[in-house]
């Protein structure tokens, strides 16, 4: 896991650091009062005036110590702060919102993908089989951005049922509590719909075919001809068997789930890490870019450590060996 | 496998054959742009601006007054040109990378395989979309870097192949009969290792695709006057509440070119790989 | 994307970093109505509230709000005193005393002294601060504290721009500053002032809420709060506009035009429109030979419809420019060169200069080398883009070909127009009210990352610049800059596109909005709800 990680950090950081322009340009604009000596000053301010490979040492003694450095926009917060200010609830800290999108995306692509794909496969070409194929297609070939707009135009501004965008109403802090939950989840709806729309569709064709693979293996005949009930030999063993792929699937999707981030995040106006990403990115502001592809990094090698968790629980012949 | 079995499966799958004539649409249409475009994509018109669809303008016109029909039209070599030139990319440098692995395996396998999971570590749109505006859009910039990123599941694939194929019978002999390595990965291995590969690469296609219509959608895209779909969304977004044609007719055409070659992968890989026969 | 489109915020960026509200003369409600808040609609959030410190629209727009500078500009654009009474200059031109008004006090209830403007002058001259705005103060040999209430620059050599820089820039409240990193402390994010609102709190991502300062010293704005929403999207932020949680934003031309043409637009909000201190312009690299024929220049002048881009870019919500300035301001010539467009002038003047098209391909050439140039802009900016695709189709119809490569900001500064790897260049100047643009024009401001980088050369327009900067008189300097501008017109080193209107729209309930050539915000501490239609109760 070390190794892949710091080996993201130097592709990361030689990709920032070696491209052309440099951030200070961003804070002198075109501003005619500006010297190159006071140019000079700032790059000096933010060390970018020293050798690449000393900046990286610089970044990766901070690292150790989880401190990401400061940002290089105008308010230099330091970088942790941005992604995960002490000072907001903690559902309202950056990272908290992202994690919560993708989180409940997640959650709704599995509440829909595995019985979808399940029952395609145990009635294949039947018509729900054929209407949820056409289904999977669509959604598969859907560009996120635009179904967000289409959605945005028919409930926020047609009719009028959801909020257009942020993450609560300007009057939230005078809701009760349970008003504050529904006001947030009607905000959420449309960016979390949107974020698993694709998922969904390539999830439950995934799981279509990983069980039509798991309901063709030999165990599973041999259940059959053991006499066991249909619903046991679905649901018992070629379902595990099937999902097991999928839990990679799944991990494997995260850096792309938070990659899609960029997008809904900035047409919903929503304050997470997408947002900050993309800001960071035209302002380019080194440090937190590199700490939120640390994040990123780090959240994907905890996914598939889980993934690899959840394999060994799900695993059919583990459960044989306990047994 | 005989090619008579892999057409007749293909041609009984009539999702596979919807998505062969959707691709095969859009290959005539990307080649004869120049013919069957109603206008020159080019022509500004400063008092047509926003013209909704009609007699005139088909499909409506731009925040230009250019003719949105003739933009889709001219748009659908742009989609054509990254999916191809993108995926062409990132093949190359899977099956290179995939077949060293596979064949050498040892610490070649694990090196590469170790820089398989960096890269599936990057989000890999937020790694586009940053080299993308440090270097600046344009379309060869778009092309390479969707193809260095997007090369890790082919590798992944080309490795497993390459791993089964080379225990087998007719690559032990020409090991024996002395072929040099470089013979034996592109002669005896690799073709056979294709199927799964040319597969993905269908899908690859239709990935590029979304992607480059996202990069554009950010502004990230090809520069003007040249048309792509995704720069003709972002007009769209900018004027969604008045202009509707600007946004669905450019992302209907990203939906049916994805469907397209989605539903023909999956037909090839149906068609191609007996499992599947149910 | 709109993220950096600065444009959208000029009007609120440069009204209120200019001027704080403006005393009553212009007052003619006697409205004793207190209450209800302004919504207002940000595409981009501030980075830092310490208006030195803060090179962005949105932490101008705040800063604008909280501090008060020793001079401002009045409505009608003269320079009056704002937290200065008055102020002599002396003969010479080289010492200026301010004397400052008595009884203003900080939010906090500290006298505000010349010590807070010493201050605040001794932390943007630090080499330390990394400010943008340092050099207008590096021309200071001596600044001295007088009195409480007295304060004297005095500047090595006379410099007219001198008395316009001491807005709000160097005003800091010393007695909570003093000792600490100007750029690591807790006022950089909860600001203290002393200006008509002051700092409540700033959500992050979503809100940033002003409360009304009681003890502002021209009186407690009738508005409760003055609030902002960050909406980073502009077609969102118009949809918020129309769900009434935002009161006043920047429309773009489309939504002045078009959206808000309804009659539900008519009775429930009103529409501004005034110029924007800014232009846009095509500037040629005069270290390309091909751009130093002055023929060439005036032809590629000619070829370009300016009313077809304030049509087809701004819906006619633009001025054209025809130099430097903003029309309508004292340093404008009105009787300046103008280039009408005339491609047959065009193709003549080519033809004149030696470009032909001799091998039938469409595109001019002179000695077997084909006419085509690239045009650079920077991303983030539709407005620019649309126009240089405008200008790239006008151009070739007179047979030249013209590529545009949109490059990422500092990409397009650091390796292109700094080194002056380039051809052609879309941008946009934001211009002070002051006319000196010596560090743009003067042949002695070519160096590496200088401001002259088209390399232009004229020793005229240098005598000029050196001259003008260092008369105070306005009617002398109106002279100098009439021939200034006139010359820059006849040479066409710019093209001179367009000078765009500010378009702000607000809810009507707000009255007492009156709009001067400086804008609206202006008198917001006068603005005021009538009671009964009044909508937010936020407590501060």
């Amino acid at each position: 896991m070390i190794p892949v990680l710091l080996g993201v950090t130097i592709i990361s950081f030689s990709i920032i650091h070696l491209a052309p322009g440099k951030p200070t340009d961003i804070m002198t604009e075109l501003n005619p009062k500006i010297t190159p000596e006071a140019r000079q000053r700032l790059e000096k301010y933010y060390g970018l005036d020293k050798p690449i490979l000393v900046q990286y040492g610089i970044w990766l003694k901070r690292i150790v110590r989880l401190d990401f450095g400061n940002s290089f926009s105008t308010d230099s917060r330091p970088v942790i702060d941005k992604i995960w200010d002490k000072n907001l609830p903690l559902l309202d800290r950056k990272l908290s919102i992202t994690l919560l999108i993708n989180i409940l995306s997640i959650s709704l692509i599995l509440l829909f993908a595995i019985p979808i794909g399940v029952y395609s496969s145990t009635h294949p070409y039947s018509f729900f089989d054929r209407v949820s194929t056409v289904f999977v297609f669509l959604g598969f070939a859907t560009p996120a951005f635009w179904l967000a707009l289409l959605l945005m135009m028919l409930f926020g501004v047609k009719l009028g049922w959801l909020p257009i965008s942020g993450l609560k109403s300007l009057n939230y802090s005078s809701l009760s509590a349970m008003m504050q939950v529904f006001d947030k989840a009607q905000h959420l709806i449309l960016p979390v719909f949107v974020s698993a729309f694709g998922g969904i569709a390539g999830m439950s064709r995934y799981m279509r075919s990983s069980m039509l693979e798991a309901l063709r293996n030999d165990y599973i005949i041999t259940a059959r001809a053991k006499g066991l009930s249909e619903t046991a030999v679905v649901y018992k063993h070629a379902l595990r068997n099937a999902l097991l792929p999928i839990i990679t699937i799944l991990c494997l999707s995260i850096p792309g789930l938070i990659g899609g981030s960029v997008i809904f995040e900035t047409i919903f106006g929503i304050p997470g890490m997408g947002q900050l990403s993309f800001q960071a990115i035209m302002t380019r502001d080194y440090p937190v870019i590199m700490g939120l592809l640390f994040i990123t990094a780090v959240l994907t090698l905890i996914a598939n450590l889980l993934a690899d968790v959840c394999y060994a629980f799900a695993d059919p012949r583990i459960r044989v060996n306990k047994g | 496998m005989q090619i008579k079995t892999v057409t007749d499966r293909f041609s009984k799958n009539r999702l596979a054959i919807a998505g062969l004539a959707i691709v095969t649409v859009l290959f005539i249409i990307a080649l004869c742009a120049p013919f069957i475009a109603p206008y020159d994509y080019k022509t500004i018109n400063v008092r047509a601006i926003l013209m909704p669809p009609g007699k005139a303008h088909l499909l409506g016109t731009d925040d230009l007054g250019r003719d949105l029909l003739s933009r889709i039209i001219w748009g659908s070599r742009i989609s054509l040109a990254v999916g191809f030139v993108a995926v062409g990319i990132s093949t190359v440098i899977g099956i290179v990378l995939g077949s060293l692995a596979g064949y050498y395996g040892r610490w070649i396998d694990s090196t590469i395989m170790r820089f398989v999971d960096m890269m599936l570590c990057f989000p890999s749109f937020f790694l586009i979309l940053t080299v993308i505006a440090f270097v600046g859009p344009s379309i060869w910039n778009i092309m390479i870097i969707i193809g260095l990123t997007s090369w890790m599941g082919v590798a992944r694939l080309v490795r497993a192949e390459f791993l089964s194929l080379k225990e087998r019978e007719f690559v032990l002999s020409a090991v024996t009969s002395g072929a040099k390595d470089l013979r034996i990965i592109f002669v005896h291995i690799l073709p056979n290792a294709l199927t799964p590969v040319f597969v993905s690469a269908v899908l690859g296609v239709a990935a590029a695709v979304l992607v480059e219509g996202a990069l554009s959608f950010l502004g990230l895209g090809v520069q003007p006057p040249t048309p792509s779909w995704g720069n003709i969304l972002t007009s769209g977004k900018d004027n969604i509440e008045i202009a509707w044609w600007l946004s669905v007719f450019p992302g209907l055409a990203i939906l049916l070119t994805v469907l397209g070659y989605n539903l023909l992968g999956e037909g090839l890989r149906d068609a191609l790989d007996p499992k599947f026969k149910s | 994307m709109n993220i950096l489109n600065v444009n959208i915020f000029l009007f609120t960026t440069l009204a209120l970093l200019f001027t704080a509200p403006f005393a009553s003369a212009y007052e003619s409600d006697n409205n004793t109505e207190y209450g209800d808040a302004v919504i207002v609609g940000s595409i981009g959030e501030p980075s830092i509230l310490i208006p030195m410190l803060a090179s962005d629209g949105p932490s101008h727009d705040v800063c604008g709000l909280v501090f008060n500078g020793l001079v401002k500009y009045a409505p009608d654009l003269t320079l009056v005193g704002d937290l200065a009474e008055s102020w002599d200059i002396s003969n010479n031109g080289l010492t200026i005393t301010f004397y400052l008004k008595k009884g203003v006090v900080w939010e906090d209830g500290v006298d505000f002294t010349a010590d807070d403007v010493y201050f605040g002058f001794k932390t943007i001259t630090d080499p330390n601060t990394p400010t943008a705005y340092s050099e207008d103060f590096r021309q200071v040999s001596t600044a001295e504290v007088l009195g409480p209430h007295t304060f004297r620059v005095t500047y090595e050599k006379p410099f007219a721009p001198a008395l316009s820089s001491w807005g709000n820039l160097p005003v800091l409240p010393k007695h909570l500053l003093e000792g600490k990193d100007i750029r690591k402390n807790e006022l950089t994010r909860k600001p203290v002032g002393l200006g008509p609102f002051k700092f409540n709190k700033w959500v992050p991502g979503e809100k940033l809420i002003l409360d009304a300062n009681p003890a502002y010293f021209e009186g407690r704005p009738f508005l409760n709060n003055y609030i902002f929403r960050f909406i980073p999207d502009p077609a969102t932020m118009f949809l918020e506009l129309q769900a009434g949680s935002v009161d006043l934003m920047s429309l773009t031309p489309l939504q002045f035009v078009r959206q808000t043409d309804s009659k539900y637009f008519k009775e429930n909000f009103n529409k501004f429109k005034y110029p924007v201190f800014s232009y846009t312009y095509l500037a040629f690299n005069f270290l390309f030979p091909l751009f130093q024929d002055l023929r060439v220049r005036q032809a590629i002048a000619h070829a370009v419809n300016k009313q077809e881009i304030i049509d087809g870019v701004f819906l006619g919500l633009a001025q054209e420019a025809t130099g430097p300035y903003v029309p309508n301001t004292w340093p404008y010539n009105p009787t300046v060169k103008t280039y009408p467009y005339n491609p047959d002038r065009s193709r003549a003047l080519l033809s004149d200069a030696g470009w032909a098209d001799t091998d039938n391909d469409g595109i001019l050439d002179r000695e077997g080398i084909p006419f085509e140039f690239t045009i650079l802009t920077n991303m983030g900016n539709t407005r620019r883009l649309k126009t240089a695709t405008i200008i790239q189709w006008r151009l070739e119809m007179i047979g030249i070909k013209v590529n545009i490569r949109v490059l990422e900001w500092a990409t397009l500064i650091n390796e292109f127009v700094d080194k002056k790897r380039f051809q052609a260049l879309i941008m946009g100047w934001g211009i002070g009210l002051d006319p000196d643009q010596y560090d743009i024009w003067h042949s002695s401001k070519t160096g590496e990352k200088e401001f002259n980088f088209i390399s232009y050369k004229n020793p005229a327009v240098d005598i000029l610049l050196e001259k003008g900067r260092r008369i105070f008189n306005i009617e002398e300097r109106k002279k100098i800059y009439f021939k200034f501008h006139e010359i820059i017109a006849e040479e066409v080193p710019y093209i001179f596109l367009y000078v765009p209107y500010a378009l702000p729209i607000i809810h009507a309930r707000f009255k007492n909005i009156k709009p001067e050539p400086i804008g609206i915000s202006y008198n917001i501490n006068k603005w005021y709800v009538p009671k009964k239609m009044q909508r937010h109760s936020l407590v501060p």
